[in-house]
């Protein structure tokens, strides 16, 4: 029973982990990839300073 | 758990954002305003390679008083965006990192603040030094290959090189770390994706542009890790 609890413990940590990761990286392609001509343009700055590839 | 992965993650990533933006709006954007005074030819820039040309400067072509016209961008509305877009890519960093201190305390590290420090200097490393060393940070008025492929290449060198990182970090055999080391080298042993100089700002400026976005970018991934790792170790 224990077992049980701790490896579905284990299971919800490593679903936590790799969401808080991707949340992360969804985020990071928003601000330094994404293609649309706004958030270029709001991003412009931000993508040149943080050395994104930009344009 | 994900109520302490994202608790740490936002507070870090909303200070690091927060200091990233003031940098950069004070040391940064300006040369970014005046790189694109170049793009758009309001400026020019003319190489001079013979001796003689130098006697014969003029005056006309070019203007002294560009760094005037970039004033302050500190009131203008486009700052917002940038303000804002540095909260989300650091916010974006963040989280990352909270996710490699939860898989690196599983491993039987001990994250503090101390160590967040290293976290965030190797995040540093991982994401902006390692691809500037193949494409430096770009002045608007550069030139650059297509923008896809040097996308694609940032991507792969920033995975790589996080991946080297941890290997470095974390490996217990030769093994491992050799392929850590390797995994650092190879995007730059493939070669980042260039195209013939031809760009229209001066490179003094182009220069000082890339030693500050690195610059700026170092102070901000510290504080990141700083406090992502004394959030952590806080145990909220």
């Amino acid at each position: 029973m224990t077992k049980t609890l701790a490896i579905a413990r284990t299971n919800t940590d490593i679903l936590a982990i790799t969401a808080t990761a991707f949340l992360g990286l969804a985020l990071v392609f928003v601000a330094g990839f994404a293609n649309s001509a706004t958030l270029h343009d709001v991003s412009h700055d931000q993508r040149h300073a943080i050395a994104f590839p930009c344009h | 758990m994900f109520k302490k992965l994202i608790v740490g993650a936002v507070f870090a990533g909303l200070a690091a954002g927060v200091l990233a933006a003031l940098l950069e709006l004070t040391f940064v954007v300006p040369l970014i305003a005046q790189g694109e005074q170049y793009e758009s030819g309001d400026l020019t820039y003319f190489a001079v390679s013979d001796a003689g040309a130098a006697a014969g400067h003029d005056h006309a072509s070019h203007d002294h008083g560009a760094s005037m016209a970039a004033d302050s961008p500190l009131l203008m509305p486009r700052a917002l965006g940038t303000v804002g877009m540095f909260l989300a890519s650091y916010t974006g960093f963040a989280l990352v990192m909270v996710a490699g201190f939860a898989l690196a305390e599983r491993a039987g590290a001990t994250i503090t603040a101390r160590s967040g420090v290293i976290w965030g200097l190797m995040g540093f490393l991982a994401v902006q030094l390692a691809p500037a060393f193949g494409l430096p940070p770009e002045l608007p008025g550069s030139t650059g290959a297509p923008l896809e492929v040097r996308q694609l290449w940032w991507a792969g060198c920033v995975a790589a090189s996080v991946g080297g990182i941890a290997l470095l970090a974390f490996g217990r055999s030769a093994i491992m770390l050799g392929a850590g080391a390797v995994m650092l080298a190879l995007p730059h042993l493939i070669g980042a994706p260039l195209a013939d100089p031809s760009g229209v700002v001066p490179p003094d400026l182009a220069a000082q542009f890339t030693a500050r976005a690195l610059g700026t970018g170092a102070a901000s991934w510290a504080l990141l890790g700083t406090i992502a790792g004394a959030i952590w170790a806080r145990d909220v």
